[in-house]
């Protein structure tokens, strides 16, 4: 995957299966971001070799609304304001259908209906303003981006929440179709959600997968120079 | 100054070639319409009129504090429901009220160029809006400027006067029916604020492809007094050429505009400007501007004569295809020390970062282009009562307004 002239991602091998969540750890820099906006299907964001495959379709060149149309959704870490439009019409736009009521009760967003989206926002308001989005988009996918940087500990209660809704956590393992991928630098968000597994991304390549508990002690024992030298158990 | 030497001023400028905008040759427009009657109500309008004057923002029903309905050249039906506000034909105001003669033409000259020459050659037509001293109206009086025939040339002198203390909403809307040919239309708009008194006054252009414009517009605002002034022009027009003027004469007094054009072919340079000659005299305009394909020159300018006030102008544009022109042209004149003014322009196209994150949540480019086009027009208009306001918001959200195509 390359940006302009830069290869940005190395070979990246990844498979999140149906009701699976996975954890994305990874220094500054590593491609992280840059993985999830290339399965969204941002443009300037080239494919050189390899293939996306979601639901069993190559979506490698597909348009990137049509992805989202298909089911994958993304929480971005640093969304960008979009004057003149509500949050009240933002979530019509996601889907029609949605309940937007309850979904603006659920993130204790009532009183943003009415805002621009994103203008002026706190770092907790824009992150419970991605996940009201996704809520109504209901994706089969979601993709989470650091939702719990910049956020105090009342509001990471309520993202965890609400990534738990995204990715069916009230249901049993075997009966839950939604999957998901989050990243996280703290991990801090991964005490109020579950994840079944975690991968480490160094220098546009994943170079470890396990537990994700497992994985958070030992980076946080060693640093990520511990997981290039791979020192974890798993 | 009499009629007869005002006529006599007119005749000398009736050559003069316009400061700004195309040339037009006034004489291949007719000058003479044929007379319409009274109507009792609006509702009993033709359907097609109805219509434009709908697309115009004026809406015939729901609350209002008065209309008044110009077809052509003839006043068709006018009135007021609120105590305190008159309203009437010009010509019908200047025989009954003495006093108009001390207004009329007095904030526009007549020799301004030959547009505002030929409205003073002829029989006048528009309104006389006065709002006695301390009336308040919450409600918009309604007006609208009907051009219904092929190849007319309609003059229009409207004179509105704001008595100490009072408060009015008006709008007009400047409309033709949807299969209109070619036409002209002159219009001259004079606003009086007194001490303390609020005017919102806000213009909807909503013309035909074939339709030529130029509005000529001032306005004066007493100490306390403040006005807003909102242009609208959404729709195709042959060209189009304004740049109305505000001067805030009196302590304190406060002027906004607002424009919000969207201009898919056509020339139009339209602008205001404000003359701020009082101390603690503030004015801001606020230009957003969108070309899919239009020339649009867009100009806000500001003049501080004394210290102590504060201006400010922004004129923003999008570029959406690869054709098409915008000229900003932010201007600031500062004529004293202690005073502050200052500007905001910018000529661009439309974010892609914003585009992908509607395209994130299933939105076709066109379709995210719409949304964030829609936004970009969607200025917050500060003092509209609210019924006008939802009037605006239809307008700007009407299906015409997209992306590139």
């Amino acid at each position: 995957m390359r940006i302009g002239d830069k290869e940005v991602l190395k070979g990246v091998n990844m498979s999140v299966g149906d009701g699976e969540t996975h954890a994305l750890f990874g220094p500054n820099g590593c491609g992280k971001t840059t993985l999830l906006s290339t399965i969204a299907g941002i443009p300037r964001y080239v494919v050189e070799r390899g293939t996306i495959r979601f639901k069993g379709v190559d979506i490698t060149r597909m348009p990137m609304y049509e992805r989202a149309r298909l089911g994958i959704g993304i929480a971005f870490q640093h969304p960008p304001t979009i004057r003149g439009l509500k949050v009240s019409d933002m979530i019509k736009l996601c889907n029609p259908q949605a309940n937007a009521e309850k979904i603006l009760k659920d993130l204790d967003f009532v009183d943003f209906a009415d805002r621009e989206v994103n203008k002026g926002f706190s770092g907790g308001e824009v992150k419970r303003s991605e996940m009201v989005q996704l809520l109504a988009q209901e994706p089969d996918f979601v993709m989470l981006d650091e939702p719990d940087s910049g956020v105090d500990l009342e509001n990471i209660k309520v993202i965890g929440r609400a990534i738990n809704v995204l990715t069916q956590k009230d249901l049993k393992p075997r009966a839950r179709k939604k999957s998901g991928v989050i990243i996280t630098h703290f991990g801090h968000i991964l005490d109020y959600m579950s994840a079944d597994k975690a991968h480490v991304m160094i220098e546009g390549r994943i170079v470890c997968s396990g537990s994700p508990k497992e994985i958070l002690e030992q980076i946080k024992v060693n640093g990520y120079e511990g997981c290039v030298g791979c020192l974890c158990p798993v | 100054m009499s009629m007869s030497r005002l006529e006599e001023k007119a005749k000398k400028a009736k050559d003069k070639v316009a400061a700004l905008g195309t040339d037009i040759d006034i004489e291949s427009y007719e000058a003479e319409s044929e007379e319409m009657g009274e109507i009792e109500a609006l509702e009993m309008l033709p359907e097609d009129v109805q219509t434009a004057a709908l697309s115009a923002g004026v809406s015939l029903t729901g609350e209002s504090a008065g209309d008044y309905f110009q077809v052509d050249q003839s006043a068709v039906h006018r009135g007021s429901s609120v105590e305190g506000i008159e309203v009437m034909d010009i010509g019908t105001a200047l025989r009954e009220h003495s006093y108009l003669a001390d207004y009329y033409w007095k904030l526009v000259s007549i020799d301004t160029d030959k547009y505002t020459a030929d409205v003073g050659m002829h029989p006048p037509a528009g309104y006389f809006i006065r709002a006695k001293p301390g009336t308040v109206s919450t409600f918009p009086l309604k007006t609208c400027l009907f051009m219904g025939g092929k190849n007319k040339r309609q003059r229009v002198h409207n004179v509105v006067i704001a008595e100490e203390g009072s408060r009015l909403h008006i709008i007009t809307g400047c409309t033709t029916p949807s299969h209109a040919g070619r036409g002209l239309h002159l219009g001259v708009s004079e606003v009086y604020v007194k001490k303390n008194a609020h005017v919102t006054f806000t213009m909807v252009h909503n013309w035909g492809e074939e339709v030529e414009v130029r509005p000529r517009g001032a306005s004066r605002v007493e100490a306390g007094g403040s006005i807003s002034e909102n242009y609208i022009t959404l729709t195709p027009v042959k060209s189009l050429q304004a740049f109305p003027t505000a001067t805030l004469a009196g302590e304190g007094a406060v002027a906004s505009f607002n424009t919000i054009m969207y201009a898919r072919r056509g020339n139009i340079d339209i602008g205001n400007q404000t003359i701020l000659e009082a101390p603690k005299t503030s004015a801001e305009s606020i230009a957003r501007v969108v070309s899919t394909g239009g020339e649009i020159i867009n100009r806000g300018r500001m003049v501080g004569k004394v210290p102590d006030i504060r201006a400010h102008v922004e004129c923003v544009g999008l570029i959406l295809t690869e054709k098409g022109r915008i000229y900003s042209i932010p201007e600031l004149d500062g004529w004293c020390g202690g005073l502050d003014m200052s500007h905001e322009a910018a000529v661009g196209k439309i974010s892609q970062v914003e585009l992908e994150y509607l395209m994130a949540r299933g939105l076709s480019t066109d379709e995210a282009t719409s949304v964030i086009v829609r936004g970009f027009l969607d200025v917050e208009i500060k003092g509209l009562p609210p019924a006008l306001k939802e009037e605006i918001q239809k307008i700007t959200k009407l299906e015409e307004i997209h992306g590139g195509s």
